[in-house]
């Protein structure tokens, strides 16, 4: 449980004049369900975007326990990503639209192929076991989620709810060490948002699959996060157990304003009438 | 309508899905081979041409159709491969070797020019294609030594160890045997780990990257097997036509190529096929037309041109998936009658893409 799997050490990244993540530092444990909140802006994307390798940080490395102990995760190319045990879903749903349900789950499998080239071309008796392997493996995930209703459909025609569950589906198929999920609840309906969130447990304490989140429902975040990480442009607030962060007075400045904007506003309002009172 | 009861994972893998596949399939493979027989020379040769163009199609239909990469300067590859079986085999070198050798030039040739694939898309890619396109036509044209530039190049018989394919039939058989194994090669690359990577190259390349797979690996390998199929059409073609010149390598030639796979149907293997029916009986039906014409329109130049043109754009506004999607919805027509609604075949908008990868 102690066992670190991913760890961020002063991480940062500028775009231009963007400090977009600035010295953001933080450990994923093995098995543990660990969630980014904070404002929009805040660079809780960028941080994912960091770990799949899309963008590189400016400063700061990222190690992650891969098959052969602790390796530099910034150093690898995206693709391998992937390979090493790292699966994850977007904001905006990227799934691939002009395909049925299954063969986005089979895309998932990717890591695994067995076959190369010229074994695919004539399909031999190797790249057909192992298509039926794959598809086993997605049938797993097909009943682990309870999409079996969906497996033919094309993802062009599905709705945004069950696009979200394909989307997770697609990333368990790739049987991950470490998943991340990017706001698997935005768009999702209060009863969608339940499944979500006992999904989520299951894949934890089922799959024993660590899961690194970015959040934004509080009632979610509260009920499946062991630690959470509070941010705030780009920058740590506060991090520990979902009620630390929650009653944190940094966070809840960052979210809601400090009683001293409050008052100064005030301040400023009086000085207008005590002003218009003297003309 | 019928209903398929999954027993067995196999079923989904299998290329035939029910036995009516097998069925259809098995008639027009016994028709393909009968056709010597049934057809006069002439339509023989006309469906020698249909088969030739199908195999450059396929190729042009994988990257275009499937991996999403335009090209607007295959023709360029059908030239390679076209003039380096033309040296080999006047060199004496057998067919097959010959034909390898132009597929794995061509293949190269595309592995070349699939690497500003990696850095631009869409009209970028199309541009690059071009010149590309333009670039190789002029070395046909200048490289006189090699092809024999504007004055063109004949070719010598196809020569299978010893077997000198002489006749119309055999040559026919000759590019039925290779459409059936591209083709069947095609269909196990998209069943199969590659073609799936190439789909999701073309869906979404940042999620297909998250899901491991290596986009230039896939991308250049896309370009390459396309290439390679341009490549051995292009050496049927030479055979076909006995004689090549650099001017039938040209942009027209391209356009045509491009053509055929968005009436066909882009993202279809059918598609292939349909458009290569459509690229060659056109022009003969617009020869049979042509002389109930009024004169004015009849006998003016360039009325293929305007068919084409009006075929391309009534597709693209009335019907983007082709001939086969028409084909497809005509036959839920007929599988659901009476019970099919016009907007059956109407998707939902797609969300908001998120930004893709350079």
């Amino acid at each position: 449980m102690t066992e670190i799997l991913l760890s961020a050490k002063n991480l940062s990244v500028r775009f231009g004049g963007v400090l977009a993540v600035n010295n953001v530092s933080f450990d994923v444990k093995q098995g543990e369900v660990f969630t980014l909140i904070g404002p929009n802006g805040a660079g809780k994307t960028t941080v994912f975007n960091l770990i799949s390798r899309i963008y590189t940080p400016t400063m700061g490395e990222i190690d992650f326990a891969g098959p052969t102990g602790m390796l530099k995760l910034t150093t690898q190319p995206p693709q391998n990503v992937a390979s090493l045990g790292i699966a994850r879903t977007f904001q905006n749903i990227e799934l691939f639209e002009h395909a049925s349900v299954l063969h986005n789950l089979l895309i998932g499998r990717h890591t695994h192929r067995a076959t190369g080239l010229w074994q695919d071309f004539f399909f031999t008796a190797k790249a057909r076991d192992a298509e039926l392997i794959a598809r086993e493996k997605a049938e797993e995930v097909i009943e682990f989620l309870s999409l079996q209703h969906y497996r033919d459909t094309f993802v062009a025609g599905l709705p945004y709810g069950v696009r979200k569950v394909v989307e997770l589906a697609r990333a368990l198929c790739t049987e991950p060490k470490l998943l991340l999920l990017d706001e698997p609840s935005s768009g999702l309906n209060v009863e969608e948002t339940d499944d979500m969130a006992f999904w989520i447990q299951d894949i934890k304490n089922e799959l024993g699959i660590t899961v690194l989140m970015v959040e934004h429902d509080m009632s979610l975040v509260s009920k499946v996060s062991d630690r959470v990480l509070a941010m705030n442009q780009g920058e740590m607030l506060a991090m520990g157990t979902p009620r630390e962060v929650q009653t944190d007075p940094g966070v809840i400045e960052a979210y809601l304003g400090s009683i001293d904007d409050v008052s100064s506003l005030r301040r400023t309002a009086s000085g207008v009438s005590s002003a218009q009172e003297a003309a | 309508m019928r209903f398929i009861f999954k027993t067995d994972y196999a079923q989904d893998v299998n290329l035939a899905k029910h036995g009516g596949h097998v069925f259809w399939y098995s008639a027009l493979m016994l028709l393909l081979l009968a056709a010597p027989w049934i057809f006069a020379e002439y339509w023989l040769a006309q469906l020698t041409l249909v088969l030739i163009y199908s195999i450059a199609g396929l190729g042009l239909m994988l990257l275009a159709g499937f991996t999403g990469l335009f090209s607007m300067g295959h023709a360029a590859f059908l030239g390679v491969g076209a003039y380096t079986h033309t040296v080999l085999t006047n060199m004496g070198v057998p067919f097959p070797f010959a034909l390898a050798c132009a597929a794995s030039l061509s293949a190269a040739v595309g592995l070349l020019v699939g690497l500003p694939a990696l850095r631009v898309k869409g009209i970028y890619l199309g541009i690059a294609t071009l010149s590309f396109g333009f670039i190789v036509e002029e070395v046909l044209a200048r490289w006189e030594s090699v092809t024999g530039g504007n004055a063109g190049v004949h070719i010598k018989k196809p020569d299978i160890f010893g077997w000198v394919l002489s006749s119309g039939e055999q040559f026919y058989f000759l590019c039925l045997v290779i459409t059936v194994v591209g083709t069947l090669g095609i269909l196990n690359l998209l069943r199969s780990p590659t073609g799936r990577a190439f789909v999701a190259i073309r869906d979404s390349e940042i999620s297909a990257q998250s899901m491991g797979i290596h986009l230039a690996y896939y991308k250049t390998l896309s370009f390459a097997i396309s290439a390679a199929f341009a490549g051995v059409a292009g050496a049927l073609y030479a055979h076909n036509l006995q004689f090549i010149s650099p001017d039938q390598f040209n942009i027209l030639q391209s356009i045509d190529l491009l053509l055929m796979i968005v009436i066909g149907g882009v993202g279809s293997v059918h598609g292939a096929f349909l458009g290569a029916i459509f690229l060659i009986t056109m022009p003969q039906a617009i020869a049979m037309v042509k002389d109930y014409l009024p004169a004015t329109l009849g006998q003016a130049p360039g009325l293929q041109g305007l068919v084409y043109g009006l075929v391309l754009i009534a597709f693209v506004l009335f019907e983007p998936m082709g001939l086969y999607g028409r084909w497809l919805k005509i036959r839920t027509y007929l599988q659901m009658f009476p019970f099919y609604r016009k907007g059956m075949f109407k998707r939902q908008k797609s969300f908001q893409k998120s930004d893709r990868l350079k």
